[in-house]
């Protein structure tokens, strides 16, 4: 079973106070440690374990800046075997579609039975890209999914639903996935998990090798004109509890047995 | 007169609320740019259920077929797709759910539309549209100016607008014939609910829920002892459950459980907007979380900003029995 994985790296957010820069269009990420998309690791987790499982190689793709190079490092010391870069160069402010046309360059050239990426990523998060992939490749494709069983020439995939609920489809093969959080737990990789990998090639591709005009991708190929980035406003929020640990905490207590009835 | 046109979502014989959400919406930008309403809903055997959406809207198209009993992309692609390209509706509504994050993006290749997922708000202009996200887990807004576009299609965020199928409308009830299917190649088999449970969390009057940030599996029995000593139920956000830190039953959120206890204690958890769909009702939320400005806090009662491994113990000495 030969997968493709799409993956994108990502300012790691989850503990940061976060800012705006100063013409709004992004934000500040001087100060954010760099991290694989966490819906895209589940994705690598799981094409690495169906290859485990059934032979075949894993491909991981990422469309990015020479840095991405970590992310595919990162893919491959969890068990791929081959990385292709794609400079993110003329890409700059492109919409989903601009970004699933490069990856689409790459991917429509290479042989496999699933194209997997994460559901969506923790920046932007379109949820997008993933399934226009699909649709450029004319294959059939399944979102949120959350178990996958390949069999005779399909697979069976469950995609996960509100409420508790999951929907079990199948597809033909070669399909597009993409990959929602907790389907797998991620294998740990270490600092000598990378050093191991770290001489593989990564193949290295820009737009122009893949034939796209310029006005394909980036801004002017964007549906989207400008955007803006602020801090949320700040609604009517929490009552900050002030003071000491040790007051703060008897504060607290007070409003766990009122509100609560805790004895 | 133009029209905006939503697709009306349900299952299992149930409109799901999205479907008011974004016909509130609907109807608003109608008024705001002389549109009419027009919901689509497509499902076998649904005339009936369809016929709530009439106080909402101006037209429901019903449009019946053994291939619509269930949610299934190339059959919805087929449908919307030639909807959109006979009527050329200014803006086509889908929900930002399990089914419009399945449906949209291929749907918009498809059909040649401009696309914005995971909407908030968004304000229509003749035909300009401005919408606004947010990025970054709720940290981040995000306002778009999308470039002119005769027809444009968003996916609206869960629980951004009030339901309501009495709208002020009195729809024209209309049945549409299916297309040919063609090239079907996805198959629904069926729907599975979850397995019989430890706990049930929706049942607790107090819930100890605990998020990402309590770091590690090894520190799970600290909030566990203070859920003890409180005689709380715990439960999660998702990342916790993700890690297999505690089972997926104990997960609140859109994807697991809507809870409403008396006292919701949020430790550690940023307020993902699907996590606040499971806990916003609850009547007193308290959160501890390191960010001030996590989103958490907007919808908290009180806030304590701190660590969880400093605040949770000391809090549970308040509640030892002398």
């Amino acid at each position: 079973m030969d997968i493709v994985v799409c993956v994108k790296q990502i300012p790691d957010v989850t503990d940061a106070e976060l800012d705006v820069n100063k013409d709004g269009t992004g934000i500040d990420t001087e100060d954010l440690e760099t991290d694989i998309n966490e819906w895209d690791n589940y994705a690598v987790e799981d094409a690495v374990r169906l290859k485990e499982a059934l032979g075949g190689k894993v491909t991981v793709i990422t469309l990015g800046d020479e840095d991405s190079e970590d992310v595919l490092r990162h893919a491959l010391a969890m068990g791929a075997d081959k990385a292709i870069l794609i400079d993110e160069g003329g890409f700059a402010f492109s919409d989903a579609l601009g970004i699933a046309k490069g990856l689409h360059g790459v991917v429509k050239d290479l042989d496999f039975d699933l194209l997997m990426t994460g559901v969506q990523s923790s920046d932007e998060g379109w949820g997008q890209v993933g399934l226009i992939l699909a649709e450029l490749l004319g294959l059939p494709y399944a979102s949120l999914v959350v178990g996958v069983e390949p069999g005779d020439g399909q697979a069976t995939v469950l995609r996960e639903l509100e409420n508790n609920t999951q929907e079990k489809v199948t597809l033909p093969l070669p399909a597009v996935l993409t990959v929602q959080t907790g389907i797998n737990v991620p294998r740990y990789v270490s600092i000598m998990g990378i050093q191991k990998v770290r001489k593989i090639e990564i193949k290295e591709i820009d737009a122009g090798d893949l034939g796209l005009e310029p006005d394909e991708i980036g801004a002017e190929g964007s549906s989207v004109a400008s955007i803006r980035l602020s801090l949320p406003p700040v609604g009517e929020g929490a009552e900050i509890l002030e003071g000491s640990m040790a007051q703060i905490c008897d504060k607290t207590a007070q409003i766990i047995r009122d509100k609560g009835g805790v004895a | 007169m133009g029209e905006i046109l939503i697709l009306a979502e349900h299952r299992d014989s149930e409109i799901r609320d999205i479907t008011f959400e974004m016909l509130t919406l609907a109807n608003r930008l109608g008024e705001e740019n002389n549109l009419t309403v027009t919901a689509l809903f497509p499902g076998y055997g649904v005339s009936a259920l369809a016929g709530s959406l009439k106080g909402a809207c101006d037209r429901v198209l019903v449009m019946e077929a053994p291939e619509l009993e269930n949610y299934n992309a190339d059959t919805y692609l087929a449908v919307l797709e030639g909807l959109i390209r006979e009527r050329k509706p200014a803006l086509t509504v889908i929900g930002h759910t399990a089914q419009g994050m399945d449906l949209a993006p291929a749907l918009a290749i498809r059909s040649g539309v401009p696309l914005v997922t995971d909407c908030v708000d968004v304000i229509l202009k003749g035909e300009t549209m401005d919408v606004q996200r947010q990025i970054y887990s709720g940290k981040i807004q995000a306002d778009l100016v999308m470039k002119p576009s005769e027809t444009y299609l968003i996916t609206l965020r869960p629980g951004c607008f009030p339901g309501g199928s009495e709208q002020g409308k009195s729809a024209d009830m209309e049945s549409l014939s299916p297309p040919e299917w063609t090239g079907l190649r996805r198959q629904f088999v069926e729907y599975l609910e979850a397995e019989l449970e430890d706990v049930d969390i929706t049942a607790a009057d107090i819930l100890v829920s605990v998020g990402r940030g309590i770091g590690k599996m090894e520190n799970i029995p600290v909030v566990e002892a203070f859920a003890n000593a409180i005689g709380a139920t715990l439960s999660c956000s998702r990342p916790v459950a993700d890690k297999e830190w505690l089972p997926k039953s104990r997960q609140v959120g859109t994807s697991g459980k809507t809870v409403k206890p008396k006292v919701y204690i949020a430790l550690g958890i940023s307020g993902a907007f699907q996590h606040q769909a499971g806990m916003k009702n609850a009547d007193t939320v308290i959160a501890v979380n390191t960010d001030p400005k996590a989103p958490i806090f907007n919808v908290a009662h009180y806030g304590i900003v701190g660590e969880i491994l400093q605040v949770v113990p000391e809090l549970t000495e308040r509640f030892k029995k002398e």
